[in-house]
């Protein structure tokens, strides 16, 4: 392969993962005003993925790795984030944000990827395997797909093998694991024992301010927001049954007889 | 360690640890009590064996002839009285040493007294009914919360009963317009922020124990923390407060106000009071509004030097918005690597590293300001390298190296722990000056035939707060004598506190003529005789 890895790493501003979500009133979705944002899990390994391929010095340089989010006008914070991980340059996909709106389907995201792919000439794509708000759990396969590439979803492990661009990647699988090879272009999902993403450290921080971030519209990769599902109503599970204390050994007996388990 | 204490522990850290933004369900008490249960069991029998009696490690203390010894009529006076089979732990009439051991012993393991009777009272009524008796029979009592405290103030030394908080839990009220919480004493703080946290207010008071310890122990030892930076300290949050008396009078100043200029300001004797005037059993508190955007950044720095430029860009730039700037020295952060095996935020050595904390209602504002002061300390060299928590977890795991300290240090062996005020600039000078006197009389070193692992430097740089530890591979009285009173001296000598949030207990007792001059001290003593003239309430410590 003469060129080299040009990695592509979408990313999703979601719901912080520690944050518990609240249902809207209307039940149409979750509550996102005043809600603490960062970026998708599983997208912070992607990227740290990639800044690790491009430190490990494989047999195949990384000549570029660019982040992209779709969403609205906060995106580029999570976009910064990436970029100070060690993305080279984003991409915000300006989409507004209706109420309550999941955002674009999966179907949607994955032309616009594959409009990505092939007008910046990348090579392999690095997905988190699901974003956490939606858990759709479809994209990464889709682009596949449409792009006619192998993919390797929940990796655990990437390893670029030699030049002409063999990976070997270990898939997580029920019980154990399997270990796949493709050669490139590649379409990847990422898994939480994939590694531990970085911390963002202040120099390069304030480095990624200065990173290339150019805000471009579905329509520049020719896809349209359509929609095909429509979410009827979201509820809360359930509430559990709180416990209840007793005071002592005697009160836990007379409980259990009350309950008719003694 | 015991596998016990590990479990404990281990039971701690699976704890929610920083509420702050997060609205989480409440933490169920049973948990809490789960650890406790855990430290009582008899698998930790042999190891407790091992503390040492406070009575044989401080052996100018005699027990006072004067106090009564409990018999089996006093023990089934109680058993009247509370009721409730899980209300007394009788080891007067029983063999309950595996149950009492826990209220015994403090978790340094390093005090350990002799009570043979535990009383938990459910509420105030008790609480004055089991005082009064204790007061007429002359039974000496220790008031006792989680536990928690650090200077030996919240156990026994000799037989004295224990008087435990843990069933007087529940929460009084809460005003979600002024913010006032009123709750039991035997709340546990994380279980209080928790309630609050749900009602988008925060306890004003935050600390590493938070999971164990009780807020009417807080409020009884004024407990410092993490917070008082931006919210003062217990003496100006506390509205008021509800507490009994050795003789059984009930004080009922559960005062919810904020301004109340009618009569002295009785409250704040029980404040710090450690217990020795009365005993608190509910409080009245101010919490202010919950945070919505709360930032922290980690920072490494080449000198102390750096770390005061640090601190006065902080409060320059984040003023209003800065809730917290903590200091750890680099051997703290080992330390703490060591033991949790976590990766450190950042790569390379630092002599020393900062956790700087901003809280404020504004998220794009607060983060605006914050880089502007991140841009300014990095360009003008103060800070060398540094992190900013990109989200929730990260937040978490930075908070947890300066948190986890004590707790590393707790798996490493015995700690001698100083916590004392001292003017900024000479801050860390005292962590220099004892470790080069200990390195001198040989008593540092990296393998088992040196007593002292390591002396350690860390605090709350924004309340000129520093915590010397001392981390021994067991207790040894040479170590002691080279640190004390030489430590009490010299801070003496810069008009320092020998005790800046952790109290006197046991531990600083001999010590407070350092801090307090002879006036002071004898008007305390005066107060200490007016109101609990059979002096029952927490004998042989404080003054």
């Amino acid at each position: 392969m003469a060129s080299g890895l040009r990695i592509l790493v979408p990313v999703k501003r979601v719901i912080d993962y520690a944050v518990k979500p609240r249902i809207n009133k209307a039940q149409t979705g979750v509550e996102t005003a005043g809600v603490k944002h960062s970026m998708n899990p599983f997208d912070a390994l992607s990227i740290e993925e990639a800044v690790q391929l491009r430190e490990r010095k494989g047999p195949i340089k990384v000549d570029d790795i660019l982040t992209l989010a779709a969403g609205g006008p906060k995106c580029p914070d999570v976009l910064r984030t990436a970029m100070a991980m060690g993305a080279d340059r984003a991409f915000h996909i300006d989409v507004p944000e209706g109420a309550g709106d999941g955002g674009p389907e999966p179907l949607t995201i994955a032309k616009m990827l594959r409009g990505v792919v092939e007008k910046e000439n990348i090579n392999l794509v690095l997905l988190g395997k699901q974003a956490i708000d939606s858990d759709q759990g479809q994209t990464g396969q889709m682009l596949a797909g449409l792009l006619g590439w192998p993919q390797a979803t929940q990796a655990s492990k990437v390893d670029v093998k030699d030049e002409s661009g063999t990976v070997e990647i270990t898939h997580e699988v029920d019980g154990g694991v399997e270990t796949l090879r493709a050669k490139l272009p590649l379409v990847v999902t990422t898994d939480l024992r994939l590694n531990e993403p970085r911390y963002a450290i202040l120099p390069n921080i304030m480095k990624a301010k200065k990173k290339p971030l150019d805000k471009k519209t579905l329509a520049d990769f020719g896809v349209e927001d359509t929609r095909r599902l429509k979410t009827l109503k979201v509820t809360e599970p359930p509430p559990r049954k709180g416990g209840g204390k007793v005071e002592d050994v005697d009160g836990l007996v007379s409980k259990l007889k009350e309950l008719g388990a003694l | 360690m015991s596998g016990a204490r590990n479990l404990t522990a281990a039971l701690r850290r699976t704890r929610v640890s920083r509420p702050r933004l997060v609205l989480r369900p409440a933490i169920p008490q049973t948990l809490c009590a789960t650890a406790r249960t855990f430290s009582a069991s008899s698998t930790v029998q042999a190891e407790i064996r091992q503390i040492k009696y406070t009575s044989d490690a401080y052996p100018n203390l005699k027990r006072d002839p004067k106090f009564g010894e409990v018999t089996a009529d006093d023990v089934t006076y109680f058993k009247d009285l509370l009721g409730a089979q899980s209300a007394v732990v009788d080891g007067v009439t029983t063999d309950a040493a595996d149950d009492i051991e826990p209220f015994n012993s403090d978790w340094m393991r390093k005090y350990r007294g002799h009570t043979r009777l535990v009383l938990k009272p459910q509420n105030t009524e008790e609480v004055s009914k089991v005082l009064r008796y204790c007061n007429e029979r002359k039974l000496a009592v220790v008031p006792q919360g989680g536990n928690t405290g650090l200077v030996g103030g919240s156990v026994p030394v000799f037989d004295e009963i224990v008087i435990n908080t843990s069933r007087m839990n529940q929460i009084r009220s809460f005003d979600s317009a002024s913010g006032v919480l009123v709750a039991d004493a035997g709340v546990i703080l994380e279980v209080a922020d928790q309630y609050l946290a749900e009602r988008d207010h925060l306890f004003p008071l935050d600390l590493g124990a938070k999971g164990s310890c009780h807020i009417g122990g807080n409020v009884a030892t004024n407990a410092g923390g993490l917070r008082l930076l931006r919210y003062g300290s217990l003496h100006g949050n506390v509205l008021g407060i509800e507490a009994v008396l050795p003789d059984g009078t009930i004080v009922d100043s559960l005062s919810t106000l904020r301004k109340n200029n009618t009569g002295y300001d009785l409250k704040q004797l029980f404040i710090g009071s450690e217990g020795t005037i009365g005993l608190v059993t509910a409080v009245s508190i101010l919490c202010p509004p919950r945070p919505k955007a709360v930032n922290v950044a980690y920072f490494g720095l080449e000198s102390f030097e750096q770390v005061q430029q640090a601190y006065l860009a902080a409060k320059g730039q984040l003023s209003e918005i800065l809730s917290a700037f903590e200091l750890m020295d680099g051997r703290s952060q080992r330390l703490v690597q060591e033991s949790t095996g976590n990766k450190q935020p950042i790569e390379g050595e630092y002599p020393f590293y900062c956790v700087v904390e901003t809280s404020g209602s504004n998220a794009e504002h607060d983060m605006a300001k914050l880089e502007s002061f991140l841009e300014n300390v990095m360009g003008e060299g103060i800070v060398a390298d540094g992190v900013l928590a990109q989200d929730e977890t990260q937040f978490q795991s930075l908070w947890r190296w300066r948190e986890g300290i004590t707790e590393s240090l707790s798996h490493l062996g015995g700690t001698y722990k100083y916590d004392v005020s001292i003017p900024l600039s000479e801050l860390y000078q005292l962590v220099d000056d004892c470790r080069e006197r200990l390195t001198q009389k040989g008593f540092v070193g990296d393998d088992d035939s040196f007593p002292v692992r390591a002396v350690v430097g860390y605090g709350h740089m924004g309340d000129s707060n520093l915590h010397l530890n001392v981390s021994v591979r067991q207790y040894n009285k040479d170590v002691e004598k080279a640190i004390e009173p030489w430590v009490y001296e010299w801070i003496q000598k810069r008009q320092g506190s020998i005790s800046a949030e952790h109290g006197l207990g046991v531990a600083k007792r001999e010590f407070i003529g350092y801090s307090q001059n002879d006036t002071m001290v004898k008007l305390m003593q005066q107060l200490k005789s007016f109101y609990d003239p059979n002096g029952i309430m927490n004998p042989y410590k404080y003054i």
